[in-house]
């Protein structure tokens, strides 16, 4: 089993967002909620795509993150693009907001 | 250039309402994106990895200086500041908001331009040589014909569903730059033994998952039959191309399952039907578009004398000249190149200064027209050459000097996996480790010509099949590996490269391409181009340089 969380793109200007506990959808992966049971990570999915048919996001799928102390980090290369921004401008993405010093923080 | 009439512009207009209310619609929860995916694509708006990208045509790589200033409007206001020239002579903007997007395509109409065809499958953008109606060895201006193409495609009925995306690209000289026999339909302007002009018609050429290079099936074909002869081409494949699987349903795969000989039957069955009919091209129709691509009003006066003191007395002009200029139909004037490949850069981005910058020197000096290269980079089509020097140092100034046109750092890579839904491994970092690796100009120079191409999909966009030297992304259990290939060519000796050995991880590609080059020069007979040498040693010798011989 591998730990797993929900993202999509925010239909409204397609920012890459994540399910949190309460629902709701953060621009920080940090927020997500984790399932590690298969039925959990059914039930993340399910109120992704009730999440899809309210218009609220786009694309809703479970991404397989590994749990480092209290930091989540993707586990494909994909995944740590989209949670960053590109790797070749890192003042651009999600990272510009950490100072687009490195690639490599989550 | 083209002017838009006013059915063209009342289409554009048009369809920016209808794009308008379709969004409002989303945005309101009255639609769902299983609907609406369909009409976004067919306004060129993709949803990729970090938000919207909108991908907006650029028709046969002709802009005016005032469309690129609206381009700089648009990646300022509506983007990050930057845009991505791609390998069908478009721009694309990777930041865009669903929102905005009406505002935008509102704001590209008022300057003709539209993201009309863009995606979808129907028949795209036409593309064409950039050197076109300035090319010294053109036998005719290809733009008149990709122009009169864009007026019979854009909104065909016919054409609007078709299997699978369909690109079309034409050339008028005898060097093809254009890359005609890599397009499901290449047509080469020709002259026949009585000396009329017509086309060779080349069919099922394409790259991605089945790269072929494409068969002719007319060696001539009069003008007046253009229409007709593409729209029978169209209904066989409209008719017969498969849509049960994606990746069978381009035409290149009906041309090789059926047989050239007798698709090109059914496609004469087809055209015998209808050549006589409504789509006969008067030539009156004919000169009305190459009115619009008449000559500008050249300066007959111009001499070359200041060129040619600057380059015996500037060794880093003459070297920019080199390679960044090319000859002109018309004395006393140049073809200026503005390479977008400056040193560790993404190949094929510009920044909202760097379109103005051009812009400026496109009104100032070339005027007012800007052609983008299917390479990704951009082209000043009339510089009279007493004006080069001047043209250089206003390059210099904005970072678009790099004297690299056609040298091994002026690589075409597409978006790759820092942007693109579809990547498997990134495709931008590895173009600008090789341009870093190969930094020192004089070496590049020392190389010579290289055609560096790197995809990070199968689905080709960076054109690594047709590269002399190709790179492939793929993933190999969740790690970035790339596969090299050898001995392609995108020009008039078109060839697929052939697969080199197993794929290199991220961390050694680089020496891997170095270590090719290195076998080439030391290998190499004077003056024997990269993939002569290719072709003369074999793949094998470039294999065992990377992988030893055990």
């Amino acid at each position: 089993m591998t730990l797993q969380l929900l993202t999509a793109n925010r239909l409204q200007d397609g920012e890459v967002v994540y399910l949190t506990e309460t629902g709701a959808w953060s621009e920080r992966i940090q927020d997500a909620a984790t399932r590690l049971d298969d039925k959990d990570q059914e039930s993340l999915l399910a109120t992704g795509e009730a999440a899809e048919k309210s218009c609220l996001v786009v694309g809703p799928y479970l991404m397989a993150v590994a749990a480092e102390g209290d930091r989540l980090l993707p586990l494909s290369q994909r995944e740590r693009i989209r949670a960053l921004g590109p790797s070749t401008r890192h003042d651009l993405g999600k990272q510009a907001a950490q100072g687009g010093t490195s690639h490599v923080s989550l | 250039m083209y002017r838009y009439d006013e059915f063209d512009q009342a289409l554009v207009d048009q369809r920016v309402r209808q794009f308008r209310g379709q969004v409002a619609r989303r945005l309101a929860g009255e639609i769902e994106e299983d609907e609406f995916k369909p009409l976004r694509l067919m306004n060129g708006l993709y949803l990729q990895l970090h938000a919207y990208m909108l991908r907006v045509a650029i028709p046969y790589g002709t802009l005016s200086a005032r469309q690129m200033r609206l381009l700089a409007s648009v990646a300022r206001r509506y983007d990050r500041g930057y845009g991505h020239f791609t390998t069908r002579q478009n721009v694309q903007f990777n930041w865009i908001k669903l929102e905005d997007t009406p505002d935008i395509l509102a704001d590209l109409a008022t300057v003709e331009m539209h993201a009309i065809q863009t995606s979808g499958n129907c028949i795209r953008n036409v593309t064409a040589d950039h050197y076109a109606g300035v090319a010294a060895d053109e036998i005719e201006d290809p733009r008149i014909y990709s122009e009169i193409i864009r007026q019979w495609s854009t909104l065909h009925p016919e054409f609007s569903f078709l299997p699978r995306k369909f690109k079309i690209a034409v050339t008028g000289a005898s060097e093809d730059r254009a890359a005609v026999r890599v397009h499901d339909i290449g047509l080469q302007i020709r002259r026949n033994l009585r000396g009329e002009i017509g086309f060779e018609v080349i069919v099922g050429g394409g790259l991605g998952r089945t790269p072929v290079v494409g068969k002719t099936i007319r060696e001539f074909l009069p003008k007046r039959h253009l229409l007709s002869y593409l729209e029978a081409i169209m209904r066989v494949y409209n008719l017969l191309g498969r849509r049960d699987n994606l990746y069978k349903a381009r035409i290149k795969i009906l041309v090789n399952q059926t047989g050239a000989e007798e698709f090109t039957r059914q496609v004469e069955a087809e055209w015998e039907t209808i050549k006589d009919g409504a789509l006969q091209l008067p030539q009156a129709e004919i000169d009305r578009i190459r009115a619009y691509f008449a000559e500008p009003p050249y300066d007959s006066e111009s001499d070359d004398e200041v060129f040619d003191r600057r380059i015996l007395s500037d060794q880093v002009f003459a070297r920019w000249a080199k390679t960044n200029v090319a000859r002109h139909k018309r004395p006393g004037y140049a073809i200026v190149n503005i390479s977008l490949k400056a040193t560790g850069e993404a190949p094929g981005d510009a920044t909202a200064e760097q379109m103005e910058a051009v812009a400026d020197l496109a009104e100032r000096f070339s005027f007012s027209e800007i052609r983008v290269t299917h390479e990704q980079n951009l082209v000043l089509p009339h510089v009279k050459k007493a004006d080069v020097a001047l043209v250089w140092e206003a390059l210099q100034a904005h970072g678009l000097a790099t004297p690299n046109i056609g040298l091994i750092s002026d690589i075409i890579a597409c978006p790759g996996l820092d942007y693109c839904n579809l990547a498997n491994a990134r495709a931008i970092p590895v173009a600008q480790r090789i341009s870093e690796r190969f930094r020192d100009l004089e070496r590049q120079h020392d190389i010579g010509d290289i055609k560096l191409k790197i995809s990070g999909c199968i689905n080709a966009c960076g054109h690594h099949h047709v590269g002399h030297i190709g790179i492939l992304g793929v993933d190999k259990k969740g790690e970035e590996y790339y596969q090299i290939t050898l001995g392609g060519s995108a020009d008039q000796n078109t060839a697929i490269g052939a697969i080199v050995g197993p794929a290199f991880s991220y961390d050694r590609v680089v020496d891997a391409v170095e270590r090719i080059v290195e076998t080439y020069l030391s290998l190499r007979k004077d003056g024997e181009s990269f993939n002569a040498s290719v072709s003369r040693l074999g793949v094998k010798t470039f294999k065992e340089s990377l992988y030893g011989t055990h």
